[in-house]
This record gives structure tokens, C-alpha cells and sequence, in this order.
């Protein structure tokens, strides 16, 4: 990925503490227009934390600060005249387990549009729910049964739907957080095209614990290691030429 | 060779022994096992035999006194007797207090008419040595009824001067007499009834006048003390009726919103800990102390009417408020948290976010805890006895304000009633009654639960 694509999220020296206990010691990265950008490191090593700073997702967690800047556009997202219900439809998130609503799969992509009154006429609803479906690859899959409950599909299926659920509030960036973790290799992979699709009109940053998927599908990756960034390049250069001993050792599977 | 002899595996060579301890320890962990399923086994056993035995013990007491002993008499209006102005009709240019004052006037005039001597009368034709005991026969038929003719009249003068066949309640005496709910051969000095009256039941029985009939007073009438066989749940079920009312009105919805808050809204801090904490105290509070609560506050200070149904709800409802908010708490703390963060992910409110997706989920827990705690304070005696709904109340409450009494104490009232072989029966009747109503309650919990549970 060039450097020349605007950053679309910018974060300065973040730190994250739960209670006592500090999280992330002063994160600074730039994440730039309709890249992929992975997040890749052991357990515990705040790329999940940082991930979900990113819209706000900490502050639903007791005892959570989060000092220093992101930079949403330029603006930051902590600034109290942003309400995080905007920034939340601004920036998407997709779980590590697929969380469907208990609800018809029709419902579950209607949903956000509702809420943020997206659809004037219940057609442009229709409209929304199809478009959405689609381009998470999984309308012809539903089509006939989009009055069913969303949690009947399965593992894959239903991690599409919440993809398609994500991008039907039209967010430009989405956050995913494993989000194959809880797949097989098969419902991975048709995973993996689709992110390969999203990024032409989406910006994505995605938590893995899979290294070769970091390396398939990400544009730049970024290591962290006991709350801090260790490393951040292109993924080719990260996986193949890493500058830092830590790096190298992760990605060769000395620990982890 | 010697290496292979020596090789740590082979020296294993008696893992025979390994085996027979795992197989000696292996019969001991079944006995131990088998033990505890036998206990748990036979501790449900028994818990299920006592629920029969308490079952069969009141149903065998109390369904017989769902029928009573009812005379069939032809019953005279007789001009001579009812003697008595035409019914007062509201004229135009009479005032609404002019017409209320000649219409009470008329009703003393009624209440002036001895309707007892219809009754009598009636009596006579049937029974041809009656008039040589004119104190037993006018005791034959349970006083409550004389007023039943009474308002017949009232509500319809036009019967004056006609006869109608009515079933009429005996005397709760003649109706133990007849069941075999006192020795019969007991002497005379001890029976509660005279031998004459004896006689006439014992005859007017074999012939068929005298029949055992569903007893409607059961459930239509008040408590009473002057015409026991007439004594009925009415007040009380009503008293217990409007209680839960108040209950379901104040205890729900406020204990559903507290624990919605407190699990959803409010911070981790000091303050809610200490607030967690007295609920759970308060759900601990025997329920006494509640009566003592609601006598000395909402009697005391706030002049809320004794023996009334809103002072009892009240207490109740604050007796109900912990169980339904613990209930509550523990039904949302289930609701897995990825379906938050999904609705909160695509940029729901928090408020959107628990009425949207929380709530609807919870919805069959919390009003499975909502109905068990109101089916809780049906049952709840001892509060109320504190705010004066022990009292004898004879009518039936036509609102919350009035003064009633409720289901339970209305059997501890009849438990300790002196014609105990008349009111065991009603005691155990009046059991089942408040029975019926906690299984409906509990029906109607799994009925919802049912209706709202969703297993996708």
C-alpha cells in the first residue's frame, strides 16, 4: 500500500488501562484510506484492546481509560461534541464469534438502517438488505429465506451476516475482531475473498491470530507484543524481512 | 540382556498392580456414587410424598365442603308477613338526597318484616310437629338466608304474594349432623343440635328435601360470624384479589426498572455495591417486620385506612420488590454479552441497545420471577395480620380502600373458628382455593415463559 493513500485513523501515544493494570503503553499509527491493515501478535498483547478503541468500544468496559488522540479524519473521536453513536456507525466492528441478533436474517440487516433512519420507504429497506447481502456474498445463500431466524445459518454464514449487517449502515471503516477465529478453513477463506472485495470501498483493520491469514489478505501488518507496537510495515516486509528481533521470532513461531 | 531386563518398561512389569488399585479405587468411586444417587433419589422420593400426603390430606378435608346441606323449600312471599310501602321511585322534581332519604326509610321498613317467618311457615307444611318447637324450627335454616329472601324482595317487590321453590342452606350444625362430622352417639347434653332437629334432618334427608348442593355462598358471600353455614370467601379472595393488584402494578414494574438500572446503567462504585448488598438484605427481612413497617408508616404517619387492601399491597409490594429485582438481575446477566455489544457495535444507543435486544430475551425470566414473587405474596400471612386484615370483615370490598380481609388470613381466621367441625372442612376448602390461584399463577409463569422463549 502506498503511504500516499490518506490516513484515515490516526492514534498518538495511546494508553489503555483496566483499573491498575496498564493495557497498552503508547500506541502511535496511522491507518490509511481502503487499506487493510492486520493486527498480529501473541495473546494478551493489546491488539484487541487497541482494535476496539478505535470506536470506542472500551467505554461499554467498567473501569477502562483510555488516554491519548485518535484521529478519526482528523477529528477526535474522544472529543465530547462527537456523539459515539455516530462514530460507531462511522466505524463498524465485526466480533470474533458471529453475534447474530435472535432474529430473522431480514431483521438483522434492517436493523442498523432503522436505527439511523436510512431508509425512508420500506423498498430502500429491501433495497439496503439485498445490496448489503450481496456484496457479503451471501445473498444467494438467504435469498428465500431471509424471514428466518439469522442464528439457523451457519458458523460462516452467520459471520457473513454480521459483516452484512456491519456494511449495511454504510460505516467506512470496519473493525474486525478475529473474525474467523471460530470458522472452519472453508468459511475462512470465502472470508478472507471477501475482505480482498470490502476494501475497495471500505477501510478494514483486523485482529488475527493466524499469521498466513495476516499475510493473505492485509495490505500492512502490525505486531504488538505486552501492550506494545512492535513493529508496523508491509505485510511483505513484515513477514518476510522483519527488522526486530521480537517480530522475527513471533512470525517464526519461536513464541506465541 | 541384562539391558533389557533392566529397561524401566519392562520394570513396569506389573502394571497388573497399577491396575488393581485403579480397579479397587474404581469399586469404591461406584459404591460412593451409587450412595449419592440412591439419597438424591430418595430425598426427592420423599419431598414428593409429603406433597401427596399434604395433597390428599386437605383435598379429602376440604373438597366435601364445596357441598353443603341445602333444604328445597316452597317459599310463600306472604302479603300478610310483608307488610311493607310500595318501592320508592325517584320522582322529577325530587332531589337526589329527598329520594336517597325515602328510600332508606323503606328499606328500614323492610328490614322491619320478619322474613324468618317465611321460612317457618314453609317449614310447617313439611314438618307436622313443628309447631310444638318453634326455636328449633326457626333455627333449622341458616339465619344468612332470611336476608337473602330479604333482598329478593328489595330487588323485585313484585314477588310479594308469589311463591317460588328456593334451596336454602341448613344450620352449619345440621350440615355437620348429616355429614357424620359428629358422633352420633353422643348424648344429648353434648350434641350441638336438639334430638327434635336430629329427628327432622335424619327424616327430611331420607326424603330427599334435605340434599348435599354446590355451595355457591362458598365463593358469593363474605365471611360471617351470626350465619356460619353461609360464610364465604368472597371478601377475602377479593381483599387477596386487589392485593395483587397493587402488587403487579407497583412491585413489577418498579423492580423491573431498579434492576434494569442498577445491572445496566449505573457505575461500579461504593454506592450501587451498598445498595446490591440491602437488597439482598431486604429479600432476607422475615416478612413481619414488613406488617410492623406498614402499621407504624403507612397507618402511622400517612393515615392510610386500617385492614385495607392498598396498605397490604403496599407492604407486599415492598416485601415482593427484592425477589423481583434479584430475579431480574440474574435474567439479564444471562443474556450473553455479544448481543450488546452487537447492537452497540452498529452504533445503538445503550438504551436502544437494552430495549431492543436485552429486554426481549430477558422478558421470559423476569416474568417468571415477577409471578413467583406475587404468587409469594399471596401466600404472605404474617404482614398483613400486623395492619389489621385479621379483623372479621363482613363485605366484600368494592375497592382497594375498604376494609377486607385476604385468602391466608382468612384461614387462620377459620382455623381458629369454635365450630371446628364445620370450619375444618371450609378451612381446608378455603386451602384449596388459594391453591388453585398460586398453581394458575405458576401456570400462567411457564405459560409465558413458553410464549416468549425463543430457541434460536
Amino acid at each position: 500500500m502506498s503511504n500516499s493513500a490518506p490516513v484515515k485513523i490516526s492514534a498518538t501515544d495511546v494508553k489503555v488501562f483496566y483499573g491498575d493494570n496498564q493495557a497498552l503503553h503508547g500506541i502511535n499509527m496511522d491507518v490509511y484510506q481502503n487499506e487493510v491493515i492486520s493486527f498480529i501478535g501473541p495473546s494478551g498483547c493489546g491488539k484487541s484492546t487497541f482494535l476496539r478503541c478505535m470506536n470506542r468500544m472500551n467505554d461499554t468496559i467498567d473501569q477502562c481509560r483510555v488516554n491519548g488522540s485518535i484521529l478519526l479524519d482528523g477529528r477526535d473521536i474522544h472529543d465530547p461534541s462527537l456523539d459515539v453513536v455516530q462514530l460507531r456507525a462511522q466505524v463498524g466492528m465485526v466480533f470474533q464469534k458471529p453475534n447474530p441478533f435472535p432474529k430473522s436474517i431480514y431483521e438483522n440487516i434492517a436493523y442498523g438502517p432503522k436505527l439511523h433512519g436510512l431508509a425512508e420507504r420500506k423498498a430502500d429497506l429491501d433495497d439496503i438488505v439485498e445490496s448489503s447481502l450481496r456484496r457479503a456474498g451471501l445473498w444467494n445463500e438467504v435469498k428465500d429465506r431471509l424471514d428466518q431466524p439469522g442464528t439457523g445459518l451457519s458458523g460462516g454464514q452467520q459471520q457473513r451476516l454480521c459483516i452484512a449487517r456491519s456494511i449495511a449502515v454504510s460505516p467506512e471503516v470496519i473493525l474486525m475482531d478475529e473474525p474467523c477465529s471460530a470458522l472452519d478453513p472453508i468459511a475462512t477463506s470465502i472470508i478472507e475473498e471477501l475482505i480482498d472485495e470490502l476494501k475497495q470501498n471500505f477501510t478494514i483493520v483486523i485482529v488475527t491470530h493466524n499469521m498466513q491469514q495476516a499475510a493473505r489478505v492485509s495490505d500492512r501488518t502490525a505486531f504488538f507484543h505486552l501492550g506494545n507496537l512492535i513493529e508496523i510495515g508491509n505485510t511483505n516486509d513484515i513477514f518476510t524481512n522483519p527488522q526486530q528481533k521480537r517480530t522475527e521470532d513471533y512470525i517464526t513461531g519461536r513464541y506465541g | 540382556m541384562t539391558i533389557i531386563a533392566e529397561n524401566p518398561i519392562k520394570a513396569v512389569a506389573t502394571p497388573s498392580l497399577v491396575q488393581q488399585k485403579v480397579i479397587a479405587s474404581l469399586s469404591k468411586r461406584h459404591r460412593k456414587e451409587k450412595l449419592f444417587r440412591r439419597l438424591g433419589l430418595s430425598a426427592v422420593l420423599i419431598s414428593l410424598g409429603l406433597v401427596a400426603v399434604l395433597f390428599i390430606n386437605i383435598f379429602s378435608r376440604g373438597v366435601p365442603a364445596f357441598w353443603q346441606s341445602a333444604i328445597t323449600l316452597d317459599i310463600y312471599f306472604d302479603p300478610a308477613i310483608i307488610k311493607i310501602p310500595a318501592k320508592p321511585e325517584q320522582q322529577a322534581e325530587e332531589s337526589d338526597n329527598d329520594f336517597r332519604q325515602r328510600y332508606l326509610a323503606w328499606q328500614t321498613d323492610v328490614g322491619f318484616v320478619n322474613f324468618n317467618r317465611l321460612i317457618t311457615d314453609s317449614l310447617q307444611t313439611i314438618l307436622p310437629d313443628a309447631s310444638k318447637h318453634r326455636r328449633d324450627l326457626a333455627r333449622f335454616v341458616t339465619s344468612g338466608e332470611r336476608f337473602a329472601l330479604r333482598d329478593m324482595v328489595v330487588a323485585d317487590p313484585s314477588i310479594i304474594g308469589q311463591r317460588r321453590t328456593l334451596h336454602l342452606l341448613t344450620d352449619a350444625n345440621i350440615d355437620v349432623w348429616l355429614k357424620g362430622n359428629i358422633d352420633r352417639s353422643l348424648p344429648d347434653e353434648q350434641q350441638q343440635l336438639s334430638p327434635i332437629t336430629r329427628q327432622w334432618a335424619d327424616k327430611l334427608s331420607a326424603d330427599g328435601i334435605i340434599q348435599n348442593r354446590f355451595s355457591f355462598a362458598l365463593f358469593m358471600n363474605p365471611d360471617s360470624r351470626s350465619s356460619l353455614a353461609s360464610a364465604g370467601l368472597a371478601g377475602a379472595f377479593m381483599g387477596s384479589f386487589y392485593m395483587m393488584l397493587v402488587v403487579i402494578l407497583l412491585a413489577v414494574p418498579m423492580g423491573v426498572a431498579a434492576a434494569i438500572y442498577l445491572e445496566e446503567f449505573a457505575p461500579r462504585n461504593k454506592i450501587t455495591d451498598l445498595v446490591e448488598v440491602n437488597i439482598n438484605n431486604l429479600a432476607a427481612v422475615p416478612s413481619i417486620v414488613f406488617g410492623l413497617l406498614g402499621a407504624s408508616v403507612l397507618i402511622g404517619w400517612f393515615n392510610l385506612p386500617m385492614s385495607a387492601p392498598i396498605v397490604g399491597g403496599l407492604v407486599l409490594s415492598l416485601m415482593t420488590l427484592p425477589t423481583v429485582i434479584i430475579a431480574t438481575r440474574s435474567t439479564l446477566k444471562a443474556i450473553p454479552p455479544s448481543i450488546r455489544q452487537a447492537a452497540l457495535g452498529l452504533g445503538a444507543s445503550k438504551m436502544q441497545a437494552i430495549f431492543h435486544h436485552v429486554l426481549p430475551l430477558a422478558i421470559p425470566g423476569i416474568l417468571t420471577g415477577a409471578i413467583l414473587g406475587v404468587a409469594q405474596a399471596l401466600g404472605e400471612t404474617a404482614p398483613l395480620l400486623l395492619i389489621g386484615m385479621k379483623s372479621f370483615v363482613a363485605s366484600v370490598p368494592a375497592s382497594p380502600f375498604d376494609q377486607a380481609s385476604a385468602l391466608p388470613v382468612q384461614i387462620y381466621l377459620w382455623q381458629g373458628n369454635e365450630l371446628r367441625n364445620f370450619f375444618e372442612a371450609r378451612t381446608s376448602a378455603a386451602i384449596i382455593v388459594l391453591l388453585m390461584m398460586m398453581i394458575s399463577l405458576n401456570g400462567m409463569a411457564i405459560w409465558l415463559r413458553k410464549k416468549y422463549e425463543k430457541r434460536w
